[in-house]
């Protein structure tokens, strides 16, 4: 009994959403206005974000690296394997699933209080009161947006892992920056960096469409806007696990 | 002139317009009064199409919105200017681009024309200087009358207010309902206006719709509404004390 009211709910929120991906995809009724919400999208989704990931980004590649250095200490193991287990671990996994966790707690609680107090306060109707197609309207520069931005955000963050990994081994004794440099730049394979970043795209989609979703069916006060952010966080990291799970079978093997 | 035609909607199984049936006429105020509750915002959006009616039409000038498609609807939308019961302005846009923001989606006007027609909106409901700030720093009063003046700024045919004086003092209450009237008159619209204000039905109630849990349950105007022996109405009516000392003269 629970288990089929689970399973109607589910599919009944996974049709409602691509319908409204739908409405989302129409053509838009003035390009000018849907450019400048782009514009003013890449600037608080993705700007804002850099700092952030900037500080993260540093300070997990300085612990992958001591971290891989203490449980190398085997001296039949060549030093360059720090570096490139730092590489390999952030190009792979922490540059585009982990900042895109990331994100989705950061940008999807943002996007769905911001749509969600817009349906509250009736300025979605509003907007459909003056004929325009409020999805496409308020949710297309997002995901655009972030199609574009998070991307950029994954390639820094790698850069700044490195960089992590990098300040740490300056000033380790275990081994030497020659050592880190060479491990960095080891069996180097451009395709490690497109798989994670056709990763990143699936992930920009997720990351502003399902908060997207919860906040523009939020029903009722201020109260209910918290829960659409909450759910939405939820939801989120799963589905970027998922896909995760699904693309990585799917590219690498 | 509006026509709504045997309405009934319901939410999930829970009926809250039953069968009504209104027609509200051209250059008048059309009010639609009720307790809280009572459907009259929920009748409104049906009217507007921002909910869909479960049976029922809903005629613009002879023109059935229920039956027709999402481009037909846009055509009459842009005729429609509507406030809404919490002004609805878009809290990331200032007065200024709030207004614009229906001219720049459907005119081919200049930057300079369109705001000329800003300003002269924002004229007609007496506020000047608050082109720049944006909606969190108005107070309510000033808030609603933004409001009307985004509904406006396309010249719209039919103009709904959803509780326009709602949580204003009487004084700025009446500065509204006159401007609506004004408005009303001078462009020759045809106007609903949705309220609970025994203040605002007597200044402007020209034509009055009284709904009762989701029914229409009277129709007339201001002077025969203090005449009528309608249980329900007279209730309503006769709520507070000044009302009823003014029957009893
Ligand atoms: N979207 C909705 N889904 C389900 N029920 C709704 C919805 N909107 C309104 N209702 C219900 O419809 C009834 C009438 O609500 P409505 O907002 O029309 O009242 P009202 O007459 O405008 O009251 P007020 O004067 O307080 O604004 C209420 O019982 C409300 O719970
Ligand atoms: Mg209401």
């Amino acid at each position: 009994m629970f288990y089929n009211y689970l399973m109607l709910s589910t599919f009944h929120h996974i049709g409602k959403y691509f319908l409204l991906l739908g409405r989302v995809f129409k053509k838009p009724d003035n390009f000018k206005l849907i450019k400048k919400q782009i514009i003013s999208e890449l600037y608080s989704l993705g700007i804002g974000s850099l700092g952030l990931i900037a500080i993260i980004s540093l300070f997990m590649g300085a612990v992958i690296c001591l971290q891989t250095a203490s449980n190398l200490n085997n001296p039949l193991l060549p030093a360059y394997l720090i570096g490139f287990a730092t590489r390999e671990s952030f190009i792979l996994e922490m540059a585009p699933t982990v900042m895109s966790l990331i994100l989705a707690g950061k940008i999807g609680s943002n996007i769905a209080s911001e749509i969600g107090a817009m349906r509250i306060t009736e300025q979605i109707d509003a907007l459909e009161i003056m004929g325009v197609n409020s999805a496409s309207y308020l949710i297309f520069p997002k995901i655009t947006a972030a199609i574009l931005f998070i991307p950029i955000i994954v390639i820094y963050s790698m850069v700044l892992g490195a960089l992590g990994g990098f300040i740490v081994s300056m000033y380790s004794s275990g081994f030497t920056m020659e050592d880190y440099i060479q491990g960095l730049r080891y069996d180097f394979k451009v395709f490690s960096i497109i798989y994670a970043l056709i990763k990143t795209v699936f992930f920009a989609v997720a990351i502003t469409s399902i908060p997207a979703y919860h906040g523009y069916y939020t029903r009722g006060g201020a109260l209910e806007i918290g829960k659409s952010s909450t759910k939405s966080v939820v939801y989120t990291s799963i589905v970027i696990l998922i896909i995760n799970y699904v693309l990585t079978q799917l590219l690498l093997l | 002139m509006i026509e709504v035609k045997n309405v009934n909607k319901s939410f999930s199984g829970n009926q809250i317009l039953h069968d009504v049936s209104i027609g509200f006429k051209k250059g008048e105020i059309n009010l639609i009064i009720g307790a809280s509750g009572s459907g009259k915002s929920v009748l409104t959006k049906c009217i507007v199409g921002l909910h869909e009616v479960d049976n029922g039409s809903i005629e613009y000038d002879g023109r059935d919105f229920t039956k027709m498609n999402f481009k037909e609807r846009k055509g009459i939308r842009k005729e429609i200017g509507m406030l809404f019961q919490g002004s609805a302005l878009f809290d990331s846009l200032t007065v200024e681009e709030n207004i614009k923001f229906p001219l720049e989606m459907y005119t081919k006007k200049s930057q300079e024309e369109i705001i000329d027609r800003v300003n002269f909106c924002l004229q007609r409901v007496n506020l000047d200087n608050v082109n720049h700030l944006y909606p969190a720093e108005l107070s309510g009063g000033m808030q609603k009358r933004v409001g009307i003046a985004r509904a406006i700024a396309l010249n719209p045919k039919y103009l709904f207010c959803d509780e326009p004086n709602s949580g204003l003092d009487p004084q700025t209450g009446i500065v509204i309902d006159n401007l609506i009237q004004e408005i009303t008159e001078e462009y020759n619209i045809t106007t609903i206006v949705v309220t609970h204000d025994m203040n605002s039905v007597m200044e402007t109630g020209d034509h009055i719709s009284f709904i009762y849990k989701g029914r229409k349950w009277w129709e007339g105007n201001k002077h025969e509404i203090l005449k009528t022996d309608n249980k329900e109405l007279c209730d309503f009516v006769y709520a507070s004390r000044i009302m009823q000392k003014f029957r009893n003269i």
